[in-house]
């Protein structure tokens, strides 16, 4: 009875939560690098009129074909411009054309997708058909496409890239809802007297972004590739706006003067789509309940 | 049974010939035949049977929640709270449905978005069918948390659905199909996925709900342990036909149809050493159903004239217990 009166130890604090997602997706530490890859060079873009060491479109005849030097990091190209500044510039477009094209592409297919899976039906088949004709060109080919009709400028590229991607998710999304639509809170909902709309974008919607997001981040490296490749076979926007495919398209024309002039701003989409991969990897290890602990 | 005028204001809802037919590989086979029953404020009407008798789909049908490439209510009357459900619109329906009449499901542990914070969850009803403020309905989302008898409530209105136990889960769903104060809760086997004493505790707290709010419930299960507890009146199906309605206590104390004796004999008792008997074969598929009374084909009392359907008929001296067979009814 003596100790009757002692305080209660107070019990040892011992988390028996499981690891979060945040803790899941940084183990191997691809996640980290690659947002971190991103984020900087987001940064670097935005601030490219601060960063770029010359003004990118500024010639100077008497220095061009310069290979790296501690003026010029990546050296010049035939007109005397700053590989280095044009590179800095160029990912302005590039990222621009990558993200808003990504962003619209995943909102477009999403929204499609989830009515696609949610209703059925004829809905659903004419939506799958439609899909599958989109799926059937090669993702280049179809970009280039629609490029060819359109006529190259920003606009028509973002919009050439962004319809490329809408198939990718209407599946993703179609899918997802499907098995979404079987579970019992979608049955509750409906007892609960809540509209289709409600369901599907409140309920069902959050229940799929994460593998909406995770193929968000992967598709984001495609998009920046096809600009990419867009801009190198000449049906990007038009020079002398620096983008990386037409750096290095340009670039390709004096390659055996000057090895720096594809190479730098190859690296820069090369580093881009390393780092977009450990962030798509990344978040499918985190949101995947069976991917090995 | 059939179409009764409908007055009594007491009677929240009220079913009536009601027949749900299902398409298998193509042909619409009536699953649920001729049902009607009314259940009253405050009262509690209980529906039992094997798997496949046609419960659920009797509570789907009432809810309007049929799939409808599969599923329709071919005939009937489903009058709800006054309104009929039968003859209301698509919108009507989803009006009244967490509105005027709930329902909570089996699966505490599935049955609520694990996306979303349960006092969002609790809220949305009161937001759709009221209107309220986002504030107000985190207002009232507490006091129903607490009504149901979560601890802490205003501390866990922003907890998810993973953080609850399944006891705790099926307060919550309780709490939304309450929200509303609606006048008719279907409970589809409401206790079944719980331990034991979760289960009466739940039972316990959906009676004192009854009282206060005054809602008639309709409580669909197949554990006859659960019906002797809270039921007042008792409905068996079988074969999507109600085969015998009784009181609760005559029910149990003397059960007419040879299916409702066969489903007291399969029940574990204390008071009774004897093995168990259970009901040999199977719940016929609809389409190998037989002709006439439905149970004949596992029926020990059958006679040459099961081939034609009885009628549920009221037995002598007691006009609330009725019993649909030949042989009992006494023909």
């Amino acid at each position: 009875m003596s100790d009757a009166a002692a305080p209660a130890p107070a019990p040892a604090k011992v988390s028996l939560a499981a690891p979060s997602a945040w803790r899941r997706a940084t183990r191997s530490g691809g996640l980290v690098v690659g947002l971190l890859l991103v984020i900087g060079m987001i940064l670097v873009a935005a601030f490219a009129p601060q960063v770029a060491p010359y003004d990118p479109d500024a010639q100077d005849v008497l220095l061009n074909l310069v290979g790296p030097t501690a003026d010029h990091w990546f050296g010049t190209d035939a007109f005397g411009r700053d590989v280095l500044s044009r590179v800095i510039w160029g990912a302005r477009i590039s990222l621009f054309v990558g993200f808003v094209a990504t962003m619209a592409g995943v909102v477009f297919g999403t929204v499609v997708g989830v009515i696609s899976g949610y209703y059925g039906g004829k809905v659903d088949k004419a939506i799958t058909a439609a899909t599958d004709v989109l799926l059937s060109f090669p993702q280049l080919i179809m970009g280039l496409m629609l490029v060819a009709v359109l006529g190259p400028n920003l606009q028509n590229l973002i919009l050439a890239i962004a319809i490329t991607a809408v198939p990718a998710f209407v599946r993703v999304a179609r899918g997802s809802t499907l098995a979404m639509k079987e579970r019992d809170f979608v049955d509750a909902c409906r007892a609960l007297g809540y509209g289709d709309l409600r369901i599907m974008f409140l309920h069902v919607l959050p229940n799929i972004m994460d593998e909406v997001v995770v193929m968000a981040s992967l598709w984001l490296a495609t998009a920046i590739r096809t600009e990419a490749t867009l801009s190198f076979i000449g049906l990007g926007v038009p020079p002398p706006t620096a983008t990386w495919g037409g750096i290095v398209r340009e670039g390709f024309d004096n390659l055996l003067d000057g090895w720096w002039l594809s190479v730098f701003p190859s690296l820069a989409i090369l580093l881009v789509m390393i780092a977009l991969n450990l962030i798509g990897d990344g978040l499918r290890d985190a949101t995947d309940p069976r991917a090995p602990q | 049974m059939s179409a009764a005028p409908i007055t009594a204001a007491s009677e929240a809802l009220q079913v009536e010939g009601l027949t749900t037919s299902i398409r298998i590989a193509g042909h619409w086979f009536d699953a649920v035949r001729d049902v009607s029953f009314t259940v009253r404020q405050r009262e509690t009407l209980a529906l039992v049977g094997e798997s496949g008798c046609g419960k659920s789909l009797t509570a789907l049908s009432i809810m309007g929640l049929l799939p409808g490439a599969v599923g329709r209510v071919s005939k009937g009357r489903i009058v709800v709270d006054g309104v009929d459900m039968t003859a209301a619109t698509e919108a009507k329906r989803e009006a009244m449905r967490g509105d005027r009449i709930g329902m909570i499901f089996q699966e505490p542990m599935t049955s609520l978005n694990p996306v979303l914070p349960i006092g969002f969850q609790i809220a949305e009803g009161l937001m759709q069918h009221r209107g309220m403020s986002k504030d107000a309905a985190r207002k009232r989302a507490v006091q129903l948390m607490e009504l149901v008898r979560i601890p802490s409530a205003a501390d866990r209105l922003d907890a998810y659905p993973h953080q609850f136990s399944g006891g705790m889960r099926q307060r919550v769903m309780i709490a939304m199909a309450l929200a509303c104060s609606p006048r008719v809760l279907i409970a589809d086997e409401p206790t079944t996925a719980l331990d034991v004493t979760i289960q009466a505790q739940v039972l316990a707290l959906l009676a004192d709900l009854q009282k206060q709010e005054g809602l008639a419930v309709l409580l669909i299960t197949h554990n006859l342990g659960v019906v002797a507890s809270v039921a007042d009146r008792v409905m068996v199906m079988y074969g999507g036909d109600v085969v015998e309605s009784a009181p609760m206590r005559a029910f149990f104390q003397a059960p007419t149809h040879p299916y409702s004796e066969a489903l007291l004999a399969a029940m574990p008792r204390v008071d009774r050493a004897s093995k168990l008997a259970p009901i040999p074969g199977q719940v016929p598929t609809l389409p190998d159903m037989p002709a006439g009374c439905r149970y004949q084909s596992r029926c020990p009392l059958r006679i040459a004239k099961c081939a034609e359907r009885p009628p549920l008929t009221p037995l002598g001296g007691d006009p609330e217990h009725g019993v649909r067979c030949w042989v009992r009814a006494g023909a």
